[in-house]
């Protein structure tokens, strides 16, 4: 794409952010230490690829979680937040652990949508082992199948307080 | 005299550790305007050094100590140069021998440092960052020589205090073919020098493409919150320095209380305008191919190389 081009399309787009909702309620309990960073690693244990989407949505430029000082980073070692979707998969349950334990003090554990919290229906399939909370301890669940990214932002903007 | 060319030196120091996460929030900031986001405001990168050095970090088993060491290396190597450039003055440099060699052996012990940390866990990603940016520095130290010893010759000296006091006294050597070629040669080596695009691109996390970001992946909490505040530090500095190359008014020539709060502000809004203007920049660039970043480093040796030539043959 030529630089002109790529110029006359930034001009026209312009802001697409959406206006900022109303505050969310209360600041969730043990993240006030965070202090409006919170850096989130998304990991997807198996399911439908659907939540995924909406994550990728809500830090798309429309939802722009990022206003909020929410970042998605590379590693978990980097990480505030662990963002798990989908039910646990055998193979899934030693990167799980893994993750958690990689992950450094204060960290967050975040269930997103249905099947991570219980299972949905894929609970008994051969492939899988359980659900998030069977493996660690969840903090914060947000239901949906898949949930709106709104509401994913909004419980992100719980963690991170603003 | 000493004592008073020591406080301004300290407020130079203090003024650029103060305002390299403002400068980062600036460029982040305008990015995201750019691409029709909101953007988290220019203090967000305060907000996440601030909790970083809050987090216990989580070292891999089998590191060594240059996991806890070499972010402080990187840290202090930044505010050394910080220390050692002509950025609010240009007094400090003619107490201090701030010539090239100096900076440029300060410049990679921090490098140097930030590829031991990449290569102290073991992990295959932080091997191929910390071998990707020794193949990058390797090209790019000798541009920094080259460039700035051009810069040098029509001052007669060496010290980049030196070079910038003479730039305000004579300011047609900015202009002269010598001056912008050397300017075009050091501006592309010290984009690759940190990590800023077309060389590497800092928003990334595509593994296969990323250096900087590769270096950093075994880094927790505070380790994390130094080497990412040593880089943003040398950014802010290397920046303030081709702004005073580049526009040497402003800059105290002595350690005149009044000179010195000028210079204070003319070297923020440098730093800053090149910060907008190095973001903007990155939106209309794409990172070049791994295997072309030779080819964009020799270029801009050959500039600086030109850019001596010139000058042996314009007296």
């Amino acid at each position: 794409m030529s630089t002109s081009r790529l110029v006359r399309l930034i001009a026209r787009t312009g802001r697409i952010a959406e206006p900022v909702p109303a505050p969310v309620g209360t600041i969730f309990e043990g993240a006030r230490v965070l202090r409006g960073s919170v850096q989130v690693r998304y990991v997807d244990l198996g399911g439908g690829t659907d939540c995924a989407m909406e994550i990728s949505a809500a830090f798309g430029p429309i939802y722009d979680l990022e206003r909020y000082g929410v970042r998605l980073v590379a590693s978990p070692r980097h990480a505030d937040v662990l963002l798990i979707t989908g039910v646990v998969t055998r193979n899934m349950v030693e990167p799980l652990r893994r993750t958690v334990e990689a992950t450094p003090m204060p960290q967050f554990v975040v269930a997103v949508g249905d099947a991570a919290i219980m299972g949905g229906p894929f609970l008994g399939g051969y492939g899988v082992a359980g659900v998030v909370s069977d493996f660690v301890d969840v903090d914060l669940e947000i239901p949906g199948s898949p949930p709106e990214p709104v509401e994913i932002v909004a419980a992100l903007r719980r963690i991170a307080g603003r | 005299m000493t004592l008073a060319t020591v406080l301004v030196d300290l407020v130079q120091v203090l003024l650029f550790a103060a305002l390299a996460p403002v400068l980062i929030g600036v460029t982040r900031q305008v990015r995201a305007r750019l691409e029709g986001r909101a953007g988290a405001g220019i203090w967000q990168p305060w907000r996440d050094i601030r909790k970083l050095l809050v987090k216990q970090p989580v070292r891999a088993p089998g590191s060594s100590w240059i996991l806890r060491v070499a972010p402080l290396v990187l840290t202090i190597s930044s505010l050394v140069l910080a220390a050692l450039l002509p950025l609010v003055s240009t007094v400090a440099g003619r107490l201090i021998p701030g010539d090239l060699f100096v900076v440029v052996s300060v410049l990679l012990i921090g490098a140097v440092a930030l590829a031991l940390v990449g290569l102290d866990a073991g992990t295959a990603f932080g091997g191929m960052g910390s071998s990707r940016h020794m193949t990058v520095l390797a090209l790019v130290e000798p541009t920094l020589l080259l460039a700035i010893y051009a810069l040098s010759i029509p001052s007669g000296s060496s010290n980049l205090a030196i070079i910038v006091d003479s730039r305000l006294a004579n300011p047609s050597i900015i202009v002269s073919p010598v001056g912008l070629l050397a300017m075009a040669a050091f501006i592309i080596a010290v984009a690759a020098e940190t990590g800023r695009l077309p060389v590497d691109n800092p928003s990334t996390h595509l593994e296969l493409t990323m250096m900087h970001e590769a270096m950093l992946l075994e880094s927790t909490a505070r380790d994390l919150g130094w080497l990412e505040f040593g880089s943003w530090l040398k950014l802010t500095v290397l920046l303030g320095l081709i702004g005073n190359l580049l526009i040497p008014w402003g800059v105290a020539t002595t350690t005149d209380p009044m000179q010195v709060v000028v210079g204070v502000p003319a070297v923020i809004l440098k730093v800053l305008v090149l910060g907008g203007m190095l973001s903007v920049g990155e939106v209309l660039l794409a990172k070049v191919r791994l295997f072309r970043v030779p080819e964009l480093l020799a270029g801009s040796f050959v500039l600086a190389f030109l850019a001596v030539a010139v000058s042996a043959m314009v007296p």
